[in-house]
């Protein structure tokens, strides 16, 4: 990581601001109607960290994929920078829980997926594309295939196809969730990094309690389905975090009593 | 890959002078074809074959350039000496059928003579009737490899078609449903009578064969597409084109590949109907033919270069995915 911080700074656009007013989304199960989303409404200032914490099922994924742009919603409005989000765009970009490369792609033509549909070529793509494997530390795997991948590498090479796109927000979908805790210790705080160098809006799902109070400045506690907001919890503590600071403990018990788990430690 | 040969290089000192050994089953197998070519010399023939002499001397020489591979196999490349390993007791088993068959015909002729045919003539077939042999494989191939490109063709681009859109789906797929299990041969009659040329119709029911499974199984790869590949490529900006192309065709690929060989071999099973029943061309042609007049040493001989024909297509396709589907697992190779 040390020598990842003397290269180039990417032109990261500033992060942008989200806003998701009063939005509600449905299902339509051949007749029934699920009801997933039920009147959200949250601000997120520009640049910030935000972690969403909720019961399994409630929603989270969705709602990333509203942000997204994959799907517009039942009812209510997003914005990105106070405008209407109208479909996916790669200012946003999603990494998702599965790193979902594409297995006939190598390293290198998978994080230049974006800059291929995008049309940027030459000397630009090549630039940007292996200063996003540098910053992941995948430099020396460009030729290597995904199954040839770890699962950490996997998902690291996934980061890079994402912020290759120099997003203004980044979209997280439990990314860490498939991986050992020691490498998911590791990526915790080269994901917090990224974000601080790069300025980026990060939104993160987790289903860890403690990665969220680690990494995010925010963390969003959502009901039970439908996914409505509980908590909207301040964490005030400076980076870089400390596991064992007691401040963490203490939100840690608060957002697990709003999770229904009494700690009972 | 570069610890191997760092073992190589220390393990190199220790065995100093390598000790000179021909491969001892290569070795056996050379034997065996010269013993071949011996009975083949030496015991009388039953009756008047032409090439005994021609058949004893190819046999000789199979068994000298295995005799000079046992000996050199040390010095061979290391691809090369593993394949001939691999194969040397098919070469040691080889010579022995080989004798058997001679034995029981052109020697003793202990077999219906006109329905079995001895090896000699086999090979006469090949020295005396190779022009019209040879024509009979080139007019095959053209027939096969232009309807076989045609078919593909258009049942690739059908299936994805039909992948993609729903509605093209909605109107193909009732059609390839009811018309698709219909073996291609049952077009026969209507399409000799539809098309101009005997060929021209060929090369529809050779299309027709291939391009029912190819369409099929193009149709189901990129149905089957992880759907989440689309989110990942939309959100990077991708348009309809980018996905079709990059990401639904690439994911379908392993697919289409099965399709393309289920139609190859379909093909194979039309073209000779067809050059039996229409074109009057190609080896189906000259089989029928050879049958036509009890020229069984001719019609073996026409089966073997089919054989030969279908087998080295299989081939070239098994080629043509191994290097196009590289990076699938268990198929990469460095
Ligand atoms: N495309 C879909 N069609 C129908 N139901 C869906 C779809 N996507 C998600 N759901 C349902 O919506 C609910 C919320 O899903 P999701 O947002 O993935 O939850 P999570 O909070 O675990 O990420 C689940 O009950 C899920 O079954
Ligand atoms: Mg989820």
């Amino acid at each position: 990581m040390v020598s990842a911080a003397r290269l180039s700074e990417p032109a990261f656009a500033a992060g942008a601001a989200i806003g998701v007013r009063r939005v509600s989304h449905r299902f339509d199960l051949g007749g029934a109607v699920l009801p997933v989303i039920e009147g959200l409404s949250v601000e997120i200032e520009p640049g910030s960290f935000v972690a969403l914490l909720g019961p399994s099922g409630c929603g989270k994924s969705t709602l990333l994929r509203l942000v997204a742009g994959l799907e517009p919603p039942s009812a209510g409005q997003l914005l990105v920078d106070g405008l209407p989000i109208a479909g996916p765009s790669p200012e946003r970009v999603v990494v998702f829980q599965d790193p979902t490369l594409f297995p006939w792609r190598t390293v290198w033509d998978n994080a230049a997926l974006g800059l291929e549909a995008q049309g940027v070529r030459g000397e630009e793509r090549r630039e940007r594309v292996g200063t996003a494997l540098a910053r992941v530390g995948l430099a020396g795997f460009a030729n290597a295939y995904p199954h040839q991948l770890s699962g950490g590498m996997a998902q690291r090479a996934a980061l890079a196809r994402a912020i290759v796109n120099q997003p203004r927000v980044l979209i997280l979908d439990e990314p860490l969730g498939k991986l050992d805790s020691l490498t998911r210790i590791a990526m915790q705080a080269e994901l917090v990094g990224m974000w601080q160098r790069a300025g980026f809006t990060t939104l993160m799902v987790t289903h860890d309690v403690e990665e969220a109070l680690f990494m995010a400045q925010r963390v969003l506690v959502l009901s039970d389905r439908p996914a409505r907001l509980v908590a909207d919890l301040a964490v005030d503590l400076p980076y870089p975090r400390h596991r064992g600071d007691p401040r963490i403990a203490e939100l840690r018990r608060q957002a697990l009593g709003l999770l229904g788990l009494d700690a009972t430690w | 890959m570069s610890s191997a040969s760092h073992v190589q290089q220390i393990a190199a000192p220790l065995h100093v002078a390598p000790r000179f050994r021909p491969h001892a089953l290569l070795a056996f197998a050379a034997l065996l074809w010269f013993a071949a070519a011996g009975v083949s010399v030496w015991v009388p023939d039953a009756d008047d074959y032409e090439r005994t002499a021609l058949f004893a001397l190819l046999v000789g020489a199979v068994g000298a350039v295995l005799a000079a591979a046992s000996l050199a196999e040390p010095a061979l490349p290391k691809g090369l000496a593993a394949r001939l390993r691999g194969v040397a007791p098919w070469l040691a088993v080889l010579p022995v059928l080989l004798v058997g068959w001679e034995l029981v015909t052109a020697k003793f002729d202990l077999l219906p003579r006109p329905f079995f045919a001895a090896p000699q003539s086999l090979l006469e077939v090949f020295t005396d009737d190779w022009r019209r042999l040879g024509e009979s494989v080139a007019r095959s191939l053209f027939l096969l490899l232009g309807g076989y490109a045609i078919g593909a063709a258009v049942g690739f681009v059908a299936g994805v078609a039909v992948g993609w859109s729903r509605a093209v789906g909605y109107w193909v797929h009732p059609v390839l449903r009811l018309v698709g299990p219909l073996p291609a041969t049952a077009w026969l009659p209507l399409a000799f009578f539809i098309f101009p040329t005997s060929h021209s119709a060929s090369t529809f029911l050779v299309a027709l064969a291939t391009g029912f499974p190819v369409t099929v199984l193009t149709w189901s790869g990129v149905a089957g597409v992880n759907r989440a590949y689309y989110d990942v490529a939309r959100t990077m900006g991708a348009g309809r084109a980018f996905l079709v192309l990059k990401v639904a065709i690439p994911a379908a690929m392993p697919s289409v590949f099965v399709g393309l060989f289920m139609g190859l071999g379909a093909s194979f099973a039309v073209l000779v109907v067809a050059e039996m029943m229409g074109v009057k061309a190609g080896l189906g042609w000259y089989l029928q033919w050879a049958q036509g007049w009890a020229a069984y040493a001719n019609m073996y001989a026409a089966l073997l270069v089919m054989a030969l024909m279908c087998t080295g297509l299989i081939t070239l396709l098994f080629r043509a995915r191994d290097r196009l589907l590289a990076w699938q697992k268990g198929l990469v190779q460095w």
